[in-house]
C-alpha cells in the first residue's frame, strides 16, 4: 500500500481545483517564449482534460509511482499529448513546461493556509511527482521526434531515387546523394520492380548527383548492373564527370564490363540507336 | 613541417565518414586544390575512414592543414586500436581483402596521394597518414 501524503494532496486541491486550473492555463498562455506552434483553445481543452485525470489518479493516495495501473490514463493522454506536439512543431522545452508551469498554482495551494513540516514534505513530495510527469513528457517527445525523423529520412531516400521511364523499353535512375547499401537497396529494389512492369530491355544509371566515387560506391554500382542483368536488361552508367573518371582509375577499379557515357543525353542517344531509332532535326522552313 | 591548423573527427559511424569527407572536402576547397586533385583526395579519406570504422572497429582521424617553407598541403591521419595488420604488403596488395570489399582501398589511397605511411601492430591498431602537397603553377 502506497503511503498516504502528510497533507491530504486531494483534498486540497478538489477545494480549489476551478483556480489551479485557471492560474496553469493563464502561466501557460502567458508563457512568452511560446511557439505559438498550439492554439490557445487546445492548451485550454488539454489542460482540463489533463487536470482531471490527474486529480483522479491523486486521489488514490500513490503519487510517487506514476508506471502504476492508478496511473495509467495519466501517462496514456501525456504520451498522446507529446506525440501530437512534436508532430505539431513545439519545441521539446515547451512541451515540457505543460507539466513545470503546474507547479507554481499547485505550491501556492500547498502553502498558502499552512506552513511548517507537513507543507513542506507534501510540497516536496508533489514536486518529485511533477518531475516525474515532466520527464515522461520529455522522453515521448523525443521518441516522437525520433519516429518523424526515421520516416523522413526513408521518404527522402525513396523520394531520391525515382526510376524515369524515358522511351519504351528504357528507363534512366538520376542517383543523387551517397550511395550507401541502403539507399543502394532501395534503388536496385525500385528499378527491378519497374523493369518488370514495364518490360525494359535498358537502364540508364546516372551519377551526376553522386558527390563521391569510392570503391564501396563502385561496388554497389555494380551490384545494380549485376542484378539489372539478371532480369534480362542491360545498364548504361552516365554522369562519370572527368574527376571521377581519374578517380577511378588511380583506385584500380575495373568497370571495363560496363558501358559508360559522359552524360545523361549521350546515354539515351546510345540507347535509342540500340533500339533501331533514327532521329533527324527537321528543316527550319522559314 | 609545421601543422598551421587541425581538426579531429571521431570515426564511429557510417555518418562520421559523411562528416570526414565533408571536412577533407572543406579544407581541399581552401587550400584551392583543383577539382581533380579535391575528388582524388575526398576519394582517399573515404577508403581510410571506411577502414577504420570496418576494419579498425572505429576510431578517430585529424584533418591537417600543413606547410613548408615553399609549399602548403593536407594531411589527414587515421587511427585505430582495432585488431592491426598481420601483413601489411599482403593488406595493400590489390585485390587483397579480409573482409567484402574490393581490396582496392589502401593501394588506392596511396595512388590518390602524394604520401602514404602505414603503422600497424596486431593487437594493438594502426595508424595511416596521407598527405597531399598543393600543385604548384
Ligand atoms: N584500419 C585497419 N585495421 C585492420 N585491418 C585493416 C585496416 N585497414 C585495412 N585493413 C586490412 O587490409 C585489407 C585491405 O584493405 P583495403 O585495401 O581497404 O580493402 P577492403 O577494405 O576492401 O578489404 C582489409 O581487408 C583489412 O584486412
Ligand atoms: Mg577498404
Amino acid at each position: 500500500m502506497p503511503k498516504e501524503t502528510a497533507v491530504p494532496l486531494h483534498a486540497i486541491i478538489s477545494d480549489s481545483r476551478d483556480d489551479i486550473l485557471k492560474e496553469w492555463i493563464k502561466a501557460q498562455l502567458d508563457d512568452t517564449s511560446r511557439s505559438q506552434a498550439v492554439p490557445d483553445a487546445s492548451i485550454k481543452a488539454s489542460s482540463t482534460e489533463f487536470f482531471k485525470l490527474f486529480e483522479r489518479a491523486i486521489s488514490n493516495g500513490n503519487i510517487s509511482d506514476i508506471d502504476r495501473s492508478e496511473w495509467e490514463e495519466v501517462r496514456h493522454m501525456l504520451s498522446d499529448l507529446s506525440a501530437s506536439r512534436a508532430t505539431q512543431g513545439s519545441t521539446p522545452s515547451e512541451t515540457a513546461r505543460f507539466i513545470f508551469s503546474m507547479k507554481q498554482p499547485l505550491f501556492a495551494r500547498l502553502t498558502k493556509d499552512k506552513s511548517g513540516p507537513d507543507a513542506g514534505a507534501a510540497v516536496w513530495e508533489l514536486s518529485l511527482l511533477l518531475d516525474k510527469l515532466g520527464l515522461y513528457t520529455t522522453e515521448t517527445f523525443q521518441k516522437t521526434r525520433e519516429s518523424i525523423i526515421k520516416r523522413q529520412q526513408k521518404e527522402m531516400m525513396e523520394m531520391s531515387t525515382p526510376v524515369i521511364k524515358v522511351w519504351d523499353g528504357l528507363l534512366a535512375v538520376p542517383l543523387i546523394g551517397t550511395l550507401d547499401s541502403a539507399r543502394t537497396q532501395i534503388v536496385m529494389e525500385t528499378l527491378l520492380q519497374k523493369i518488370i512492369d514495364t518490360g525494359s530491355k535498358l537502364a540508364i544509371l546516372d551519377i551526376t548527383g553522386v558527390p563521391t566515387v569510392d570503391t564501396q560506391t563502385a561496388q554497389h554500382l555494380m551490384k545494380t548492373v549485376s542484378a539489372t542483368r539478371l532480369m534480362g536488361a542491360e545498364c548504361i552508367i552516365s554522369g562519370i564527370r572527368p574527376q571521377i573518371a581519374q578517380t577511378i582509375v588511380h583506385l584500380g577499379i575495373d568497370i571495363n564490363d560496363i558501358v559508360t557515357k559522359a552524360s545523361m543525353a549521350d546515354a539515351i542517344k546510345e540507347a535509342l540507336a540500340r533500339g533501331g531509332w533514327t532521329f533527324e532535326k527537321q528543316a527550319e522552313n522559314n | 613541417m609545421a601543422v598551421k591548423s587541425q581538426e579531429e573527427r571521431p570515426i564511429s559511424s557510417e555518418e562520421d565518414i559523411l562528416t570526414v569527407r565533408n571536412s577533407v572536402k572543406r579544407v581541399t576547397a581552401l587550400l584551392n586544390f583543383s577539382l581533380v586533385n579535391q575528388t582524388k583526395i575526398i576519394s582517399a579519406a573515404s577508403e581510410l575512414a571506411r577502414n577504420t570504422l570496418e576494419h579498425g572497429k572505429g576510431g578517430r582521424s585529424i584533418i591537417q592543414l600543413i606547410n613548408d617553407p615553399d609549399r602548403v598541403g593536407i594531411r589527414i591521419i587515421f587511427e585505430d586500436k582495432g585488431p592491426g595488420i598481420a601483413d601489411i604488403s599482403q593488406a595493400l596488395e590489390d585485390g587483397f581483402t579480409s573482409g567484402r570489399g574490393m581490396g582496392l582501398g589502401l593501394g588506392g589511397a596511396k595512388r590518390l596521394m602524394d604520401d602514404f605511411q602505414i603503422e600497424s601492430k596486431e593487437n594493438e591498431g594502426t595508424t595511416v597518414t596521407v598527405t597531399k602537397w598543393l600543385e604548384k603553377n
